[in-house]
């Protein structure tokens, strides 16, 4: 289907995007790989006026070890994440689940950026924010801040970004050797997961990110704080579901969700050495 | 908006609406029709072409994204390796030769897939085929040709 008519805008530099959404307000979306976007605007559930493409932006595609941490340009591709000897040896659960981001063709084109700015709770990526607690990176007219994963999801489809704000950079914490696990449920290899667990041992803590258990990504705060308790995994696991309002589709109801959340918690825990 | 796309070797040079697909592009504006569309939804990976070397689906992609860039479609990948005249590229002879397409609907697509994961792991065994295509669905074969098409083209060391 073809996307209702909009003016196309494309911007060269952060600051050329920040003028351009300055300039059309609230009419005007970025584009960056356009994976979810342009499917959206094929069933016309958004039509924006004005697209801003970001997609030429190369100062923001870059992959770099900022010390205790990789600062990961927003623009940067899946596929580009998941092959990087840097990610995969630094922050193994974010190579792990970005590689079963949809397939090839969409890794492709998709970014980091564009994953994490769409704030969609079945995404695999938030999960893996914060799991590890990233921070995520803003430019806008009055500057740049930091926000730090947790203050960033709001609701559904909606972040903690002004409209006329960019996201430039993802920092994901260095884990080195630290046990990690990323569980997806699904019914066919390309899809979305029905739910999905992302699990990264911390220094003296778990993060837990759970996928599609809320109208945004979620973290298991009830799991974690039982295993900081001294409960078992199996114990924590349990527990994962508690604050999560998962809504019910053709794939799933909420009580299902909530039993794979069980489930997939308590596999995670373990592959990631959690007893 | 005017556009300047290398498609298959050649320059093309348009004017576009921004909202045109790139797949309708090269398919009504270019009459470049090898690839197809199967689906509304991003899924099925019939309308899959090279953007600069690598696999992408051209139903999700405006044509002013592709400005500047080079396309590769089914019609231009024989030539692609030199083939000469009537020659195919040696994926298409494997896929013949394996028997890998019924209706064909989906060979365009599933060929260019193909070439694609052959570029970056030029080496796979069964399960990375059978990953590598997880975007093409396929409602002939059951995929058992068509992985073995992969894998034969791989051991004859052809890309
Ligand atoms: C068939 C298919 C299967 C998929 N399967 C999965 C899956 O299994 N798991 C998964 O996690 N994802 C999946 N995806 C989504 C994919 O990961 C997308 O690439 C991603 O969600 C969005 O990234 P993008 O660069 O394409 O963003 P776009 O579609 O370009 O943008 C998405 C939204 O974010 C905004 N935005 C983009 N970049 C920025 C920025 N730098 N700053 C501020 N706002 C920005 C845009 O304005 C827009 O509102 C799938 C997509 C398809 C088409
Ligand atoms: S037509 Fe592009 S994925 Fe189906
Ligand atoms: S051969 Fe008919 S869809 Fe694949």
């Amino acid at each position: 289907m073809i996307p209702a008519a909009f003016d196309y805008v494309r911007a060269d530099s952060a600051e050329a995007a920040i003028a351009a959404l300055a300039e059309h307000g609230d009419e005007a979306k970025l584009l960056a790989g356009g994976h979810s976007l342009i499917p959206l605007m094929r069933f016309r559930l958004a039509r924006p006026e004005v697209l801003v493409d970001v997609g030429r932006v190369d100062d923001l595609k870059y992959i770099r070890d900022g010390g205790d941490h990789l600062a990961i340009g927003a623009l940067t591709r899946h596929m580009d994440v998941e092959t990087s000897e840097l990610v995969q040896a630094e922050a193994p659960l974010l190579a792990a689940a970005t590689s079963h981001v949809g397939d090839p063709q969409v890794r492709h084109r998709g970014t980091i950026g564009g994953s994490v700015a769409h704030g969609d709770s079945a995404s695999d990526i938030p999960s893996v924010l914060i799991a590890t607690g990233a921070t995520l990176v803003a430019q806008g007219p009055s500057g740049v801040r930091e926000i730090a994963v947790d203050d960033f999801f709001e609701g559904f489809l909606e972040t903690a970004l002004a409209a006329e704000e960019i996201l430039t950079e993802i920092r994901v914490p260095k884990v080195g050797g630290a046990g990690w696990s990323f569980q997806k449920f699904n019914r066919r290899a390309q899809d979305w997961a029905i739910v999905g667990v992302s699990v990264q041992v911390l220094n003296g803590s778990v993060g837990i990110g759970l996928v599609n258990m809320d109208t945004k990504p979620i973290r298991a705060s009830a799991a974690e704080a039982a295993l900081v308790g001294g409960s078992s995994a199996a114990d924590a696991a349990e527990v994962a579901p508690d604050s999560c309002e998962p809504t019910g589709d053709l794939n799933a109801s909420p009580d299902f969700r909530r039993h794979l959340a069980k489930v997939l918690t308590r596999r995670a825990l373990e592959e990631a050495g959690v007893s | 908006m005017e556009i300047a796309v290398k498609i298959n070797g050649e320059q093309h040079r348009h004017d576009v609406e921004p909202r045109t697909l790139l797949v309708h592009y090269i398919r009504d504006t270019v009459g470049l029709t090898g690839t197809n569309i199967g689906c509304d939804t991003s899924s099925c990976g019939a309308c899959t072409i090279h953007l600069n070397g690598e696999s992408v689906k051209s139903c999700t992609m405006f044509a002013v994204q592709a400005d500047g860039e080079e396309l590769l479609t089914i019609e231009g990948l024989a030539a692609s390796v030199n083939a000469t005249d009537g020659q195919m590229h040696p994926m298409q002879e494997a896929f013949r030769s394996c028997h890998a397409l019924q209706c064909g609907y989906c060979t365009p697509g599933m060929v260019m897939a193909s070439v694609s994961l052959l570029e970056e792991n030029p080496n796979p065994n069964e399960q990375e085929v059978r990953q590598g295509l997880e975007g093409n669905l396929c409602r002939c074969t059951g995929y058992h040709n068509i992985v073995k098409a992969v894998l034969e083209c791989a051991q004859g060391g052809a890309k």
